[in-house]
This record gives C-alpha cells, structure tokens and sequence, in this order.
C-alpha cells in the first residue's frame, strides 16, 4: 500500500491539519507517513497545501508531484491539482466552494457540499473532516478509531470540547459513501 | 640593610612587556583595571574579552582567562560568556573603531539587554593599529589618514558620544566617562572602574567606564603634549562624569 | 518514548537538547523559524538559556563565547543568515572551539526565497569564511537520521574542538516524520581543560585566540589544524550505498532529494536499468570510498542536486576520470521531481527517445 495525498485549499480551511491528522493516525498504526506543507507567504491568505504520503514500507520521497489522492478545498486548488490526479486515482472536491466540474473520466471524482454540510452541523470549520470522512470510507487507509485518536493528540486537552463535531464530521463524511447520496 | 617594597607591580597583569606606543595610556588603562581585579580579589573569577584594534594582545597583559573576539563583537562574545557563567565576573576591553563603529551594533544590544558584564572603553579618537584613519569619535576639524583636510560634519557627520546614547538605555546601570590625561583623573578613572565592576558584583545590569586616552604616534604629538589635547580639545566634546547610576551613591 | 510526529526543525532542537546542548543563541529567519522558537520554550525547562541575537554576527559570537567556557552550544540560520555568521565560524576554527551550527538551506542568492535549495553546498563544505580550514558538515535525509546526527555532530565538535556544521533544506525542517529519541551511552570525549572559566583553582590564566601575529608561529598552528582535518578525513566520513553491486548507473544525491531519487531508482530498476545511489551522509569529508570501489564499473554517475550544480565537482574528483559524470538539478527553490530524475536515467540509459 502506498497512498500519496495532496489536501489543498486556503489558509484556515484546515488542509494542513487534516493532512496531519492522516499522518498521525497512520503513524499510530505502524505505517511509514510522511507530511509535507507548502510554507511561508503563499500559506497567508492564498492557497496551501499539503502533501502526505502512507505507506506499508518506510517513506521514500515525502514530496508528492503525481497523487493518488487530491483534496481540494477551493478554485484555485482544483485548477492546480485535477490534472496532477494519476489515473485511476480519487479526486474529492468541496462543491460548496468550487465551482468547476470534475470532468476527467480516467479517477474517481468525489463532489461533497462540504461547507453547507458542515453549517449543518452548527460548525463551518469542520467542512474539512466531512471531506476527510469521506476520503477515509472511500479508501480505508487508516482506521477511524486512529483518526479520533490522533485528533486527541492534535487538538490537545484544551480542545477536547471539539472533538464532538469533529467526530459528527468525519461520520457525516463516512455516510455520504455509504448511502451513496452524493 | 634590608628593602622595603614600596611598590609593586599589580598581580592582575602579567609580566610581558606591553606593545604599546611611549606615551600611550592603554598601559596606564590596563594598569587600572589590574589593579581594582586585584583589590576586589575576583582576578580568579574574571574572564575578559580582547577585542581588535591596538588592544588586540591585551589577553597577553591581563592576568585571567581570557576569550579573543572578532572585530566589534567583544559584548556579544561577553555575553555567551557571562550567560554561561553568570557567577564570573565578564568584562571586554575595547577601542573607539570597534566599540563605536564596527561593533556599535553589539554594543547597543547588549547594553538594552543590560548584560551583567562590564566593558572598558577607550576613546582616544582615531584608529591606532590600522595607522591613524578616522575613527567615529574622532573630532570635527581633526585631521586622520582618511581625513586629511580635518573631519568635515558635512562629509563625515559628527563624533559619537557613546556614553550619552548607552546611558538612555534602561538595561544600563552603571556609566562614568573618565579621562587619563592627569593623575587626578587617573585617580578618578581608577574609582569608576571599581565602580564599574561592582555593579557588575551586585548584578545591577551593564556598566561601562569611557577612558579618555592618547594616541601620541597618529596624533603627531609628544606625550606631553597628546596629554594636553585631550583636556583642551577632547574633554570639552566628551564631557566627564557619571552619565548612568543606578544604584546612586559613590 | 515512543514515536512522535514532528516537523524537522523541532527534532534538529530537541535532539540537540538529548545531546545535551544547554544554550542556544539565535535569530529568526524562515524556513528555520520553528526551530529557534521551540529552543525559546524547551532550554529553560532543562535548565538552559535561550537568547535571540540582534543579529546572525551577534548569534555565532554569542556561541564563540559560551563555547571559550566549554558549554555544549549551538545556533542556526538560513542562507542569508548563514552567510551573516562566516566570519564567526572561521574565527570558531581558528580558536578551535567546538559549536554546532545548522543551516537550512533556502533558495539564492541573494535575498532569493524560502523555498527548499541545496546551493550553500560550496559555502558549507569550501569553507564561507576566511583562512585554511575545514568544517564537518552532515546531512540528514530524514527526521530519524537527525536525530543521530546532531548528537554525532557534538560529539565530533567536542572531540576535535571544531564547529560542525548540520545542513538541511527548507522541506527537511518542514516536513513532519514519525521519530523517536533513543538515548544513546555518553561518548567518551577530551576533558575540556582549555576553557576560559576563571582561574581559580586550575592554573594559570587560559587563552582563546586565533592571533598569531609570528608567521612562522601562525604556520605552525595551521598545520596542527590541518593534523586534525586529515583526522577527520580518516575518522568522519558517512555514507550509505543502496544496490550499487550491480549498478551500471550511479545516481550521487544528499539529503531530502536523495529520498526523491531514490524513488525514480526504483522505478528505472522495475523497467529494467541497474540504477544505484551514493548518499554523501559528511558532505565534508566527502565520501571518497564509495566511488573508488564503483568507478571502474559503473557506465555514468548522475549527481543530483538542488542547485546548479555544486556537489557534481567533488564527485568528479572522487571519481577521477574513471567514468563520466553528468549533472540533474533545479533551483532557485524548485524541488527535482522524481519524475524529471527517471526521465534523467532513461534518457542516458538510452530507454527514452528525445
């Protein structure tokens, strides 16, 4: 097993904890993982992203050019990242936000109305652990027990109070694939 | 017939024959500075910082250990030193050119910091080792290598006075400008680095003593007459006194 | 301790704190800002002091000082930062004071960028600062290998009164890797019995100074520097070799961008080229061994480097002529793919038609 992702979208939609959420968990399972962000001035209010690589074997290269995964949170993350999506890859795109259609019929393309979802829930920050949800069902790299766990350790005790809508997100996000309602 | 010892060389320098030029007053400095090391006892407990410029070997006259820092970076390097060993007792030894120009930046820093070590600053307005060049305290209208008409305040802007600008930072604790142009003055000079170092003992912050000091050779003067040039022309541009005292008191 | 996941420049702190490195003087600047900040908050719970500098010239002084009283010390910067610390560091030489100061890298020159770069190769392993002398200089390809690294690199500062040098890149000090802290038993090293502490109770006064106005003096001196650099070269060198046996190409790349490359060795060994890699662990010494043992059978060495090209020179003299040596990089903080490294060994393999 050998999943590259690339989580994009802008500074403060959570990409870059989202990614080490996976990176966490899987680390937590004994995989190789490896997080890579996109720093300095582009994270300040333009787009950031973050490469995370999971693997049975330890990581080799932790910079991610040709994912297996893409996750985009916004516009310009698509533009970047629909074509870098390798064949036969998962595309998964917060359509409450982007407004491009996936249209490459060679992946799997995952439209989620992420940010609607998650006022639902009474919290807009939580629209990237819905899409990380959804990404979990879909591709069961690490477990979900892993994630809440990893979410612990991420948020510390001062945001424990958090971890109720997180989990509601993630779980929102996991019966979307199942019911098949997207 | 028995001699008596009337007086003795300090304990605080050791026996090497200094570099200095006749009539320069760094041997009269480091003798002071020996001096109060030796009476307060702490000769043991003192690490110095050699600096560059004409008191580059002052490491080989004082009588303690001592650390040799790059041109202008002597606080910095006290600073690594004293952080370390906060129960020694730091001091750097400094000219104009390094203290006020290469280093001024060092200088600064570590006097807002309020470094517990103590810095003995000799001015004598030129650069000494490099051969006679402007220096950033050196006098307008006086004439160096690289100011052959005189220093012009419209070409080379004016003189620093380091003592002034340190004193207005709060980090400082104790500041004196001294001269050594007569023996009442070395005198007085002798008490302000005691001063100097005492303040440095109860940890009250950054003191620094300015030494008003002779550069007979760049200046083109005896040492008579270079002793006369710092109280004619040096001492009315750089006023002598206490500029700093936390602690108040004598 | 178990494993834990941190971002690079926070391991390169921590470990520092497992060597025993009790004081850091330090300046911001990026991408190696995280790693000044967490000494900021770490050195005071083990009883250590942390001070940022007014500058990079003030930080490596700083270091020169607490390193005159034998204190385990260290500083770091990024390139222009670095740049800002040489003359520092040639004074550390000449004074012979050990110190660790880690540079992670960015792209130049100049002001450049923020983005990852190897090009401060020359700078590191040539020596930036003035004078006849040599820094060991280490490269970590991952958060695991920083972690023995460091506490090699105090060692050998210790053991020969040498600064060493720990040089990553940007994506080096941002990436997050499982790692954990394995303590290691104390390496036996020289008592430091030359430091400037005070006299009392050992001696006479001590001296640290790199003047020596008497030339035949400063000639003197030098040579007991160049002793202890040809020690080095003997005793420091780090490398590792992954399937060079059979290898008619040599891929030759340090760092996180070995890691890059080794992927597309990977991928040109499934389609059927003997592909190897030299990873230069010490960039100085430079791993000679490695290329004597390879260079009459080898086709072609690839350096690959993020620069235009720096480390590619120090392979062509380890391999002497033996074999061609050809070149693959980017820069200016434009990270090689792995892709652009196997489309490199195809096309001199002679699998892709251009």
């Amino acid at each position: 097993m050998l999943e590259e992702i690339i989580i994009a979208g802008f500074g403060g939609q959570g990409v870059m904890s989202m990614g080490q959420l996976i990176a966490y968990a899987g680390m937590l399972e004994g995989k190789g993982v490896s997080w890579l962000p996109s720093y300095g001035p582009e994270q300040r209010g333009g787009t950031a992203n973050c490469a995370v690589v999971v693997s049975d074997e330890p990581v080799g290269s932790p910079l991610v050019t040709k994912p297996t995964t893409a996750i985009v949170l916004n516009n310009p993350s698509f533009d970047k990242f629909e074509s870098k999506v390798r064949s036969g890859g998962l595309f998964i795109v917060n359509s409450s936000l982007v407004t491009r259609t996936a249209d490459r019929k060679d992946i799997t393309n995952i439209e989620i109305k992420a940010t609607d979802l998650a006022n639902e829930l009474g919290n807009s920050r939580v629209a990237n652990m819905i899409l990380l949800g959804a990404f979990l069902e879909y591709t069961k790299i690490v477990t979900m027990d892993s994630i809440l766990e990893s979410l612990k350790k991420v948020l510390g005790p001062d945001k424990y109070h958090l971890i109720e809508v997180n989990k509601q997100a993630l779980e929102k996000g996991a019966s979307l694939l199942m019911e098949k309602t997207i | 017939m028995t001699m008596k010892t009337v007086f003795q060389k300090t304990k605080g320098l050791t026996d090497k024959p200094t570099h200095y030029c006749p009539g320069c007053t760094h041997g009269v400095i480091h003798r002071l500075v020996g001096e109060v090391l030796e009476e307060m006892d702490i000769l043991e407990d003192t690490i110095g910082v050699a600096s560059v410029g004409c008191s580059v070997l002052s490491y080989e006259y004082f009588n303690c250990d001592m650390t040799q820092a790059a041109h202008g970076r002597a606080p910095a390097v006290a600073t690594g030193v004293k952080r370390v060993r906060p129960d020694r007792f730091v001091f750097t030894y400094q000219g104009d050119g390094d203290l006020a120009s290469i280093g001024i930046s060092e200088i600064i820093h570590a006097a807002a910091r309020g470094e517990k070590i103590t810095v003995i600053f000799v001015n004598n307005a030129i650069y000494g080792m490099t051969g006679g060049q402007m220096a950033p305290t050196t006098l307008i209208g006086q004439k160096t290598a690289t100011t052959p008409f005189g220093r012009n305040e419209n070409i080379q802007g004016s003189p620093i006075r380091v003592s002034e600008m340190l004193s207005t930072l709060d980090g400082t604790a104790y500041i004196e400008r001294v001269s050594t142009h007569d023996v009442p003055n070395i005198l007085k000079a002798k008490k302000a680095i005691r001063k100097a170092f005492e303040t440095q003992k109860k940890g009250l912050g950054f003191s620094m003593v300015e030494v008003l000091s002779t550069c007979p050779t760049n200046w083109g003067l005896d040492p008579q007459e270079s002793l006369e040039w710092v109280r004619e022309n040096m001492v009315p541009v750089y006023p002598l006194g206490v500029y700093k005292n936390k602690e108040g008191g004598n | 301790m178990g494993k834990v996941l941190m971002k690079g420049n926070e391991v390169i702190a921590e470990s520092a704190v497992h060597a025993g490195c009790k004081y850091f003087f330090g300046y911001p600047i990026t991408p190696q800002s995280e790693l000044v900040a967490y000494m900021a908050r770490r050195l005071p719970e083990v009883g250590g002091l942390f001070l940022q500098a007014e500058s990079e010239i003030a930080a490596i002084n700083m270091v020169y000082g607490a390193s005159s009283t034998g204190a385990r010390v260290m500083t770091s910067s990024s390139s222009p930062g670095f740049s800002l610390k040489q003359e520092g560091i040639s004074y550390l030489v000449g004074s012979e004071l050990p110190a660790v100061i880690c540079n992670i890298v960015r792209g130049g020159p100049g002001l450049g960028n923020i983005q990852p770069a190897q090009s401060d190769y020359f700078q590191v392993t040539k020596g930036g600062g003035h004078g006849d002398y040599h820094i060991p200089v280490l490269a970590p390809a991952s958060l695991q290998e920083i972690v023995e690294l460091i506490q090699d690199a105090f060692d050998i500062a210790d053991r020969y009164r040498n600064p060493v040098i720990i040089m990553g890149d940007g994506m080096l000090g941002q990436m997050m890797e499982p790692v954990e802290f394995t303590e290691r038993p104390v390496s036996e090293l020289p008592e430091k019995n030359w430091a400037a502490t005070g006299t009392r109770g050992d001696g006479g006064p001590k001296i640290i100074t790199s003047l020596e106005l008497d030339a035949d003096g400063l000639e003197k001196r030098n040579q007991h520097l160049q002793k202890k650099f040809a020690e080095m070269k003997e005793k420091e060198v780090r490398y590792e070799t992954y399937k060079t046996e059979d290898a008619d190409y040599i891929i030759v790349a340090f760092g996180t961008v070995a890691r890059i490359a080794m992927n597309a060795m990977n991928k040109a060994r499934q389609d059927g080229v003997k592909v190897g890699l030299i990873r230069p662990i010490s960039l100085w010494p430079f791993p000679e061994k490695p290329f004597i043992e390879t260079r009459d059978k080898v086709n072609m060495y690839i350096s690959v480097e993020m620069s235009a090209g720096q480390m590619v020179e120090d392979v062509r003299l380890a391999v002497n002529g033996h074999a061609p040596v050809d070149f693959f990089g980017r820069n200016g903080g434009v990270v090689p793919t792995q892709e652009e490294i196997y489309h490199k060994i195809m096309m001199i393999a002679g699998g892709i038609q251009v």
